[in-house]
């Protein structure tokens, strides 16, 4: 059974279109990246996919079945930015907040979401931050509570945004090697990612988007010369060869 | 003034009504945290104006003054300038600010056109309308305070029992959606009960004032903590207390309108907050900077010694320098020279001598060394940091070589050395690498 399954999905804001007739089969226990150019449609599809915005046409199955069925195996990292971290909160209760879903609504979380929370936060590193107010820490920081609260969700598929934007090494050591443990225990990964340096070091299967599906498949297969022409079109300047790739949009 | 005051105090209706003005403080405190980190605190503001033309209409269709149906109408009326806000909004290029600006002002002029007209033809000013403007708690009755409370205490028991619900949706709107939180439901409960709390306390505080008795007890709370149920808590208190001293103010002064009083006491509140909080009063931020600069000179004074006495070379006993080496070595605020100086020889940790050289004692030596050990270590991790990643120091303060593996500590020294940045001058005896640690390096 297919993690995801997107069959002709189209989206549009304002009766413009953001995404048109995407479709694809995410195969398991692969990291994936989702690259394309500014306005490409990248958020978009993973928030189309989750049902955070309503799509025009087309079908989304997760392991098989719609999504609202299958909230509990899906984790979600959104871009840090969407959020106002000078809430009145701390990293732990964040982290808590992935447990949510499977407390049930108006239960309180009890002794054992509290240990499980704790334990996500020690796989990012983050332990000894788990009472500091979230205003307080740094962005790389808030990037790895938003990741101990995917963890946190205990699911079989995760989401992420735009996880590297931002952040310092650190925190960019920490997201592959938590995404690389993730993958060894069998998880899907798709990742949302900007900087097409590293796509071939991070990701195993790699999809080029730019309102169109351009290419899915294998980073090896699919991520040549000729299709990130056909992504970004105009706005790459090619150095040499693809190690030193330019994306002229940013 | 006091025998007055429990004269007050033992008058049954004061009593009602001062349970009342408290009760709706405290829905008000509550709710209003919400308000404010959801950034709707206008929101309330123009709901509260729109309510005035809801309660006119209610009088005009029931024929008398009557609170529950000036709730219903204001409740309605509230409700229909906020959709009418969202409604702009989404349909028109028109932004936020300016879409309420629009509604809040609009109706409150429809409100002011209806009172005229009531007041010119219907009953006069019996009607008691003219009490929503600014508010008046002695005109409550008994009944007005028993449906106050009801709906205050519906208010908070529905926030207790959906605040991990409320918390998300205000927090991360979007997770919330995607873990299956019903959002379009909660997201208008909240504007309900939001609604719901501005309504009943118009009687009391009036349309124009309403809004601060939401958002000013929140921002008050806010300042005294940094967690989400004791702000909430706090925020209830404070506008409990100012419901409760507002009204109190005025039941004693003829002829004052309670909302005004109120806001007055909330306001009092807020500023003490401002001043006076732990951590995040102005009182406190001062204090704490003077602290740090202070610290800082110091500590740059200390680094300086060092270096003047690390390049001289030999033995450190017989190594003094002028005021202006040191200055010219590290730019230390001249106000703060003396003082830092002062303060080291206080400590012992530096002497001058008759001819106004400086120098550092044994004490002294120690303290820099240390200091300028983990400021010269720290160093090496902003210039190596991809490598020495796990590490996350963010200032001179979080090098602690006790505390580091001894991998990475070997590695930081040996860097040091290649940058030729090892400290060349030794105290005797010190808690961090010993002369012995450096000679194996």
């Amino acid at each position: 059974m297919n993690p995801v399954t997107v069959e002709n999905l189209t989206v549009a804001y304002h009766r413009k279109p953001v995404l048109q007739e995407v479709g694809f089969e995410v195969p398991e226990g692969k990291l994936i990246g989702i690259i394309g150019p500014n306005g490409a449609g990248k958020s978009t599809l993973i928030k189309a996919v989750l049902g955070l915005i309503p799509i025009a046409s087309g079908e989304v199955e997760i392991y098989g079945d719609h999504y609202k069925k299958q909230r509990k195996r899906v984790g979600y990292v959104p871009q840090r930015g969407t959020v106002d971290w000078d809430f009145p909160t701390n990293a732990l209760d964040v982290v808590l907040m992935g447990r949510y879903g499977h407390i049930g609504w108006l239960k309180r979380p009890g002794k054992k979401d509290i240990d499980f929370a704790r334990e996500c936060l020690e796989k990012v590193g983050m332990l000894d931050f788990s009472d500091r107010q979230i205003s307080q820490l740094s962005g790389g920081q808030q990037q790895r509570v938003f990741l101990a609260r995917a963890l946190a969700q205990d699911a079989d598929v995760y989401f992420m945004d735009e996880p590297f934007v931002g952040v310092d090494a650190a925190t960019e050591k920490a997201i592959i090697a938590l995404l690389n443990e993730l993958k060894a225990r069998g998880k899907t990964v798709l990742v949302v990612h900007h900087d097409l340096q590293t796509v071939e070091e991070y990701f195993d299967w790699v999809m080029l988007l730019n309102l169109r599906k351009i290419a899915f498949g294998p980073t090896s297969e699919v991520f040549t010369m000729d299709n990130l022409q056909k992504t970004y079109g105009g706005r790459l300047t090619f150095l040499q060869d693809k190690n030193v790739l330019v994306d002229e949009t940013k | 003034m006091l025998e007055e005051l429990f004269y007050q105090l033992q008058n049954q209706n004061t009593q009602w009504v001062l349970l009342g003005t408290m009760l709706l403080g405290v829905s008000s405190g509550v709710l209003g945290s919400f308000a404010l980190l959801r950034k709707q605190s206008l929101i309330g503001d123009a709901m509260a104006h729109a309510a005035l033309p809801g309660v006119c209409m209610a009088f005009l269709l029931y024929g008398s003054k009557s609170l529950i149906w000036f709730l219903v109408g204001a409740a309605i009326s509230g409700m229909i300038a906020a959709w009418l806000i969202q409604f702009i909004i989404q349909n028109s290029r028109i932004k936020e600010d300016s879409a309420l600006g629009l509604v809040l002002s609009v109706s409150f002029g429809f409100g002011i056109v209806l009172l005229t007209f009531i007041q010119h033809n219907r009953g006069g000013n019996q009607s008691g309308l003219s009490d929503f403007i600014f508010g008046k708690a002695a005109s409550m009755v008994g009944q007005d305070v028993q449906i106050i409370t009801w709906i205050a205490a519906i208010l908070l028991l529905i926030t207790a029992v959906f605040f991990k619900e409320f918390k998300i949706l205000t927090f991360d709107p979007q997770f919330a959606k995607g873990i299956g939180l019903p959002t379009t439901f909660f997201n208008g409960l909240l504007m309900v009960l939001i609604v719901c709390s501005v309504v009943i306390g118009l009687q009391t505080v009036g349309v124009i004032l309403m809004a601060a008795m939401l958002i000013t007890p929140a921002i008050a709370a806010r300042y005294w903590t940094d967690k989400l149920g004791h702000m909430v808590v706090i925020s209830g208190i404070i506008g409990g207390i100012s419901g409760v001293v507002g009204t109190f103010l005025s039941t004693t002064t003829k002829g004052m309108a309670t909302g005004p009083l109120i806001i007055v006491a909330v306001t009092s509140l807020f500023l003490i907050s401002l001043i006076f909080a732990p951590k995040k009063g102005l009182v406190s931020i001062a204090i704490k900077r003077v602290k740090l600069r202070k610290r800082t000179s110091i500590e740059q004074l200390l680094l300086s010694f060092y270096d003047l006495t690390e390049n001289a070379g030999g033995k450190y006993a017989a190594v003094s320098f002028s005021l202006d080496e040191i200055v010219n070595k590290r730019k230390v605020t001249s106000s703060l020279i003396s003082k830092s100086l002062n303060e080291l020889l206080k400590k012992r940790l530096v002497a001058i001598d008759r001819e106004k050289k400086w120098k550092l004692t044994e004490k002294g030596l120690q303290l820099s060394y240390q200091l300028s050990l983990n400021q010269r270590l720290y160093e090496m991790y902003l210039m190596h940091e991809m490598e020495l990643a796990q590490l996350q120091f963010s200032s001179r303060e979080d090098v602690d070589i006790e505390k580091m593996p001894s991998d990475i500590k070997e590695r930081l020294m040996s860097l040091l050395k290649d940058h030729h940045r090892e400290p060349m001058l030794l105290p005797k005896s010190n808690n961090g690498l010993s002369r012995k640690e450096w000679l194996y390096q």
